[in-house]
């Protein structure tokens, strides 16, 4: 176990290196910088000016050190826009977006497990019929659509929830769902699948010879083997939602990593954009390894392959 | 048992054979029973058809302005006319007709995309499943960086730096969502790599291009049917959802996000200007997915589970 877990550790740090130049090359390689920071309008000798003092004129191997040597000590360098340190402000912003993607991971959980275990308890009914009917509508429900359209029926017509901001709960209702329902379609097909491989195995045959309840069969000895992989497919789902969460934070104007991301896109702010995208990286590939890790765990099938 | 009754039972199971349906007759009546892959076909031919003749369909110019007749209402609606049977937009401009326009960039993108990451995502996987190693290794990390970044972010930051223009988004895009090719063929030609007729190959000295172009891909073709009917499906809401934030196709084009995004000013008076974009865009991804659903069924004989 420990052999396994320090070699999955190792691929994960060997991943977010070469994902730290990535995100380092990926301003630098499709436009010049110094002319974004300069500014519609600015002359080659003002570009010229800025190249010198954001250090741009040097090789980019150069700068690269530099830059993942302050990395490592946590800085992420200073935001054009704000001049403020860009970890002060993802530190500001992280917690909201973070709030908001916890809330749509467990609004997708809170409706896909129970609809996967009932479509497999009872498979090709009514029931089953209806979950897969959600799955397939819900994967082709464009998410800003679904979110528009939320906010004109909860929150206009019918006045239930608040539209924009992120200061109640009641706030992040519609967001989180928004947010939560595209991932909602894979958990239940795989606690579908699951349950249904578990269901059909030796030992639950047994437990029902023995006269065990049903319910004790479906929730202590199968859905605690069905979810296995449910988890780890959680967890990725949760860093592809902080990933996500432009579109729906932009949307319902709440202030986290999302729309910090797309107002610096716009105002070409690149040490903000190379970080946001650096920390989303490394939230995704940490989440992996603990899935894998958990996975592990509490399947040694998987750790010994 | 006589000999005249064993060539009786013998003739009887040749008649069984030449009766039985052959493999092709056995998917096309699984094709006739598959409700929802025609379905799917069927809105996507006619969406097809749309785009191809939308020059001969539309009422009015797409991109033909009149001030005058800003913001009508669809023929639902109180000032509805037959003139412009779903309205027109903020500048005048006939909605239908913008509608069958956006078709063709929803199509092309769609569709562009999805083969750029196909050859991308293909070469990927079956090297990787083919030679296995330190190439599946490589690849594999390769996958794994490219999984760790967000999407969404990653486009638009590119995007923002390029300039946006259909062709970049089709490009950046290509770029971005092979992962799913790679994943999925490379544990397909693992499983094909395997089989007896692959060994028998290789023992006649063919040599690997035959190999993979004769005997895995027509046989894992299936496989990258059923992805790059999923990714063209993600493709085109990806490139709505870029176009809904503005970096994606730029006005005046009818694209069917841009249209949503140019709505939103008046989603709480007109509700149905983000109705009828956000429908056609759902509509179009669920028949693709559909299809791709329906053509996984009947030619995997497991189907669903």
């Amino acid at each position: 176990m420990l052999m396994f877990a320090i070699k999955r550790l190792g691929l994960a740090l060997l991943v977010t290196f070469t994902v730290s130049i990535i995100s380092f090359s990926l301003v630098r390689m499709t436009g010049d910088v110094a002319t974004a920071i300069a500014g519609e309008g600015a002359t080659e000798a003002d570009i010229e000016i800025v190249r010198q003092q954001y250090g741009l004129d040097r090789p980019l191997s150069v700068q690269y050190i530099e830059w993942s040597g302050k990395i490592l000590h946590g800085d992420l360098g200073q935001s054009l826009f704000f001049q403020r340190p860009v970890s002060e402000i993802l530190a500001e912003k992280l917690p909201v977006t973070l709030t908001l993607g916890l809330l749509a991971l467990g609004f997708a959980v809170s409706l896909a497990i129970p609809l996967g275990v009932l479509a497999a308890v009872k498979p090709n009914s009514l029931i089953d019929r209806i979950s897969l009917i959600i799955a397939v509508l819900g994967q082709a429900m464009p998410t800003f659509w679904f979110a528009l359209v939320m906010m004109v029926v909860f929150g206009v017509i019918l006045r239930w929830l608040p539209v924009s901001g992120s200061d109640t709960l009641a706030h992040f209702v519609m967001p989180a769902i928004a947010l939560g329902y595209y991932a909602t379609p894979a958990i239940m097909r795989l606690t579908r699948a699951g349950m249904l491989d578990v269901l059909s195995s030796d030992y639950i045959r047994t437990a029902r010879a023995k006269g065990l309840d049903t319910h004790v069969i479906l929730f202590k000895h199968a859905l605690r083997n069905a979810v296995i992989p449910v988890v780890s497919l959680a967890a990725v789902q949760l860093g592809f939602m902080l990933g996500g969460s432009i579109i729906v934070e932009s949307i319902f104007s709440i202030q986290g990593v999302g729309h910090l991301a797309l107002i610096s896109i716009e105002r070409a702010d690149f040490p903000v954009i190379q970080g946001i995208v650096l920390v989303l990286a490394v939230f995704y590939i940490f989440l992996t390894l603990l899935a894998d890790i958990l996975n592990g765990w509490l399947d040694p099938r998987i750790r010994i392959s | 048992m006589t000999l005249q009754s064993a060539k009786q039972t013998q003739s009887a199971t040749d008649q069984q054979a030449i009766l039985r349906p052959t493999p092709r007759q056995q998917m096309i009546v699984r094709i006739k029973m598959h409700y929802s892959l025609q379905i799917g076909a069927s809105i996507l031919i006619a969406m097809i058809l749309m785009a191809i003749f939308a020059s001969f369909l539309v009422p009015h110019d797409p991109y033909a302005q009149d001030l005058s007749n800003r913001l009508v209402d669809p023929i639902w609606g109180s000032t509805g006319t037959w003139d412009h049977p779903l309205g027109t937009d903020s500048l005048g401009r006939d909605y239908l007709s913008r509608l069958i326009y956006g078709s063709r960039i929803a199509l092309m993108i769609g569709f562009s995309a999805m083969l750029i990451s196909g050859v991308i995502g293909t070469i990927l996987g079956v090297a990787a499943g083919y030679f296995g190693g330190r190439v599946d290794a490589v690849i594999s990390f390769i996958i794994l960086n490219r999984l760790s970044l967000p999407v969404t972010l990653v486009a638009l930051a590119v995007v923002s730096v390029v300039g946006s223009s259909l062709e970049v988004v089709v490009v950046v895009l290509g770029l971005l969502i092979w992962d799913r090719f790679a994943v999925v063929l490379r544990s397909a030609t693992l499983q094909v790599r395997n089989m007896e007729y692959v060994a028998a190959a290789e023992v006649l000295g063919a040599s690997f291009p035959r190999i993979i172009f004769k005997d895995i891909l027509p046989n894992i073709s299936n496989h990258l049917i059923v992805v790059a009917t999923l990714e063209m499906a993600h493709a085109i809401l990806l490139e709505a959802a870029l176009s809904f934030l503005g970096m994606g196709v730029q006005p005046p084009l009818p694209s069917w996000g841009l249209m949503v995004s140019e709505a939103r000013d008046f989603m709480f008076f007109k509700p149905w200007m983000i109705t009828v974009p956000g429908v056609a865009l759902f509509l179009l991804v669920l028949a693709i997915n559909l299809l791709g659903d329906g053509i996984r069924d009947v030619t995997t004989p497991e189907g669903r589970n």
